[in-house]
């Protein structure tokens, strides 16, 4: 499904800053995985993720996405396959829109932007049953502007509007991380629920150990540019949090959550 | 009383043709969040082009969707400048400003004969030519021109709900939102300020064709006037519900010719009448940030 082979990132290049994170690195994420990577910041978690969505380009090396070379396809050219849910609540709605406007804006992904109507309204019955699935009441809050509403509501909202249409891929760039732990378990619960349903490739990236183990099929520790732990199945199921947290102590780093 | 009613009726006349190039700068300012200094340059050019074809013998009516498609052309350069090269707002702005100084003269010395202003006063204009007969001569001007900012508006309230016009607005307010919906935010933003100069463009058309004249002068302080009516208006009427901001806009820029016009009646020498421009605009940038004009983008915590 995806592929990162061989790439090399360095960041500040030319300067006293220069940092080579990724040094050949490559990375593989099979059709049907939903794949938590964790670890310290600065571990390239993020970098990885970039690099995925086209946010940013690699010095060498390649980015296959399903059997294509996307190496250098710009990024909203990848997001019709690729559905992204940012840390910043802000980021993945637009505040000054009303909910039904930008699910219809999410809704028309992938078609022509032209002079027909921005809001179908046969369409918004639709909306609101995805909502409703998220339990939070938004359904009857349809004509309120997104920016109204709290952190965990927008990014609920954005995680729907990221799989609303056929995509190939789920990007989560620790979407839970700026939420109250109530709402981000709240949130984590709907994305699990969201990804088995449309049985989404999904890679999310997570600083809460917690979500790591318990969500998702295979779980990846990254460290200085490098997966240092790789598990999946039976061993990903019988995964601890404190053995996790045991490995990242080893590697004596700041834990975030 | 007759005073009175003349000053009204100019400031009427004033404030809709100005209206739409308030509704312009809505486009760029408000929407776009882009702050376009072009519209210093995109106006005048408007307004000559105008002079240029009038004296050429164009139809009046004729000029309109021409000088509208100028404009955005103008403001689709305005935009590549930006999107392609990478170029900060205000430095494109004050680049196509510049560029349009020497467009502006060439266009008028060519089509002028070499004078410095274009005057055609006998020449048929929008105000006195076609369907403005029918309505009464004082009030020709005032008419005609509401006429216009109405249609102008009914066409961008219509646009701003398309897909289109929806993307327009999200791409002012969260440029990665479009990109994550597999649109590329410049293409967006290049054609807000093509129709965002285009505006501006007609309303140097109309002002052109209400003065019977035009020079590179009338472009002088645009940006001001239109940010200011937009400011105004949007922070005066937005609690007003069921008030569309394009209407807010037009009566922000009738409000700004008003307090103009009420400081000339009260014997200011012109000399001073940008200056009062400035400090009206000052004075609605204080206004609209204490009492929160302008949209917050955070997320409301009262709600959590």
């Amino acid at each position: 499904m995806l592929e990162l082979n061989n790439i090399t990132k360095i960041f500040n290049a030319g300067t006293v800053d220069e940092t080579t994170l990724f040094d050949n690195f490559s990375f593989k994420v099979n059709k049907g995985e939903f794949v938590a990577v964790i670890g310290s910041n600065g571990s390239g978690k993020t970098t990885l993720l970039n690099l995925a969505c086209g946010t940013i380009r690699p010095e060498s090396g390649t980015v296959i996405f399903g059997g294509n070379d996307i190496t250098r396809l710009p990024e909203h050219k990848r997001a019709k396959y690729i559905g992204r849910v940012l840390q910043d609540p802000r980021m993945g709605t637009c505040g000054n829109l009303t909910i039904t406007e930008n699910m219809a804006l999410a809704d028309n992904k992938n078609r022509s932007f032209g002079l027909g109507a921005g809001v179908s309204k046969k369409r918004i019955e639709y909306y609101k049953t995805l909502l409703e699935a998220c339990g939070m009441g938004l359904e009857n809050r349809m004509n309120v502007p997104v920016g109204n509403l709290s952190g965990g509501q927008r990014q609920a909202i954005a995680l729907i509007i990221a799989s609303m249409t056929d995509i190939d891929l789920l990007v989560l760039d620790e979407h839970t991380a700026a939420l109250d732990p109530k709402s981000s378990e709240t949130l984590m619960e709907i994305t699990d629920k969201i990804v088995k349903e449309k049985n989404l490739t999904t890679l999310m990236v997570t600083h809460n150990l917690r979500f790591a183990v318990e969500y998702g099929s295979r779980m990846v520790m990254m460290h200085e540019g490098k997966c240092v732990l790789d598990i999946n199945g039976e061993e990903k199921k019988n995964a601890k949090v404190d053995e996790l947290l045991k490995i990242f102590n080893q590697i004596s780093i700041e834990v975030g959550n | 009383m007759d005073i009175l009613m003349n000053v009204c009726r100019v400031t009427l006349e004033e404030g809709l043709m100005y209206a739409l190039l308030a509704i312009g700068v809505y486009i760029t300012y408000s929407i776009l969040d882009f702050p376009d200094l072009s519209v210093d340059g995109t106006m005048p050019m408007g307004a000559i082009v105008t002079a240029v074809l009038i004296l050429n013998g164009v139809d009046p009516w004729i000029c309109l969707p021409i000088i509208f498609i100028l404009g955005m052309i103008c403001g689709a350069v305005t935009g590549l400048l930006h999107v392609k090269l990478g170029i900060r707002p205000l430095l494109c702005g004050i680049i196509i400003y510049t560029a349009m100084l020497s467009v502006n003269l060439v266009i008028l010395f060519k089509g002028n004969g070499g004078k410095t202003v274009a005057s055609f006063f006998r020449k048929p204009t929008i105000f006195n030519s076609g369907i403005a007969n029918i309505f009464p001569e004082d009030w020709r001007i005032v008419i005609v021109s509401l006429i216009l900012v109405i249609v102008c508006k009914i066409f961008m309230d219509f646009y701003l709900k398309t897909k289109s016009g929806l993307l327009l607005r999200a791409t002012g307010d969260n440029e990665k939102y479009v990109t994550m919906l597999a649109r590329d935010p410049g293409h967006t933003k290049i054609l807000g300020l093509a129709i965002g100069n285009g505006f501006s463009a007609l309303s140097g058309c109309v002002i052109a064709q209400q003065k019977g004249s035009a020079d590179q002068q009338m472009g002088v302080g645009m940006v001001v006037l239109g940010l200011a009516s937009v400011i105004i208006g949007l922070s005066i009427f937005k609690n007003v519900k069921f008030m569309k901001p394009t209407t807010m806009v037009i009566l922000g820029s009738i409000l700004y010719k008003a307090c103009l016009s009420a400081a000339l009646a009260l014997n200011l020498p012109t000399e001073y009448l940008k200056l009062l421009m400035a400090v009206l605009f000052t004075i609605a940038l204080v206004f609209s940030e204490k009492f929160g004009g302008k949209k917050t983008k955070k997320g409301g915590s009262e709600n959590a």
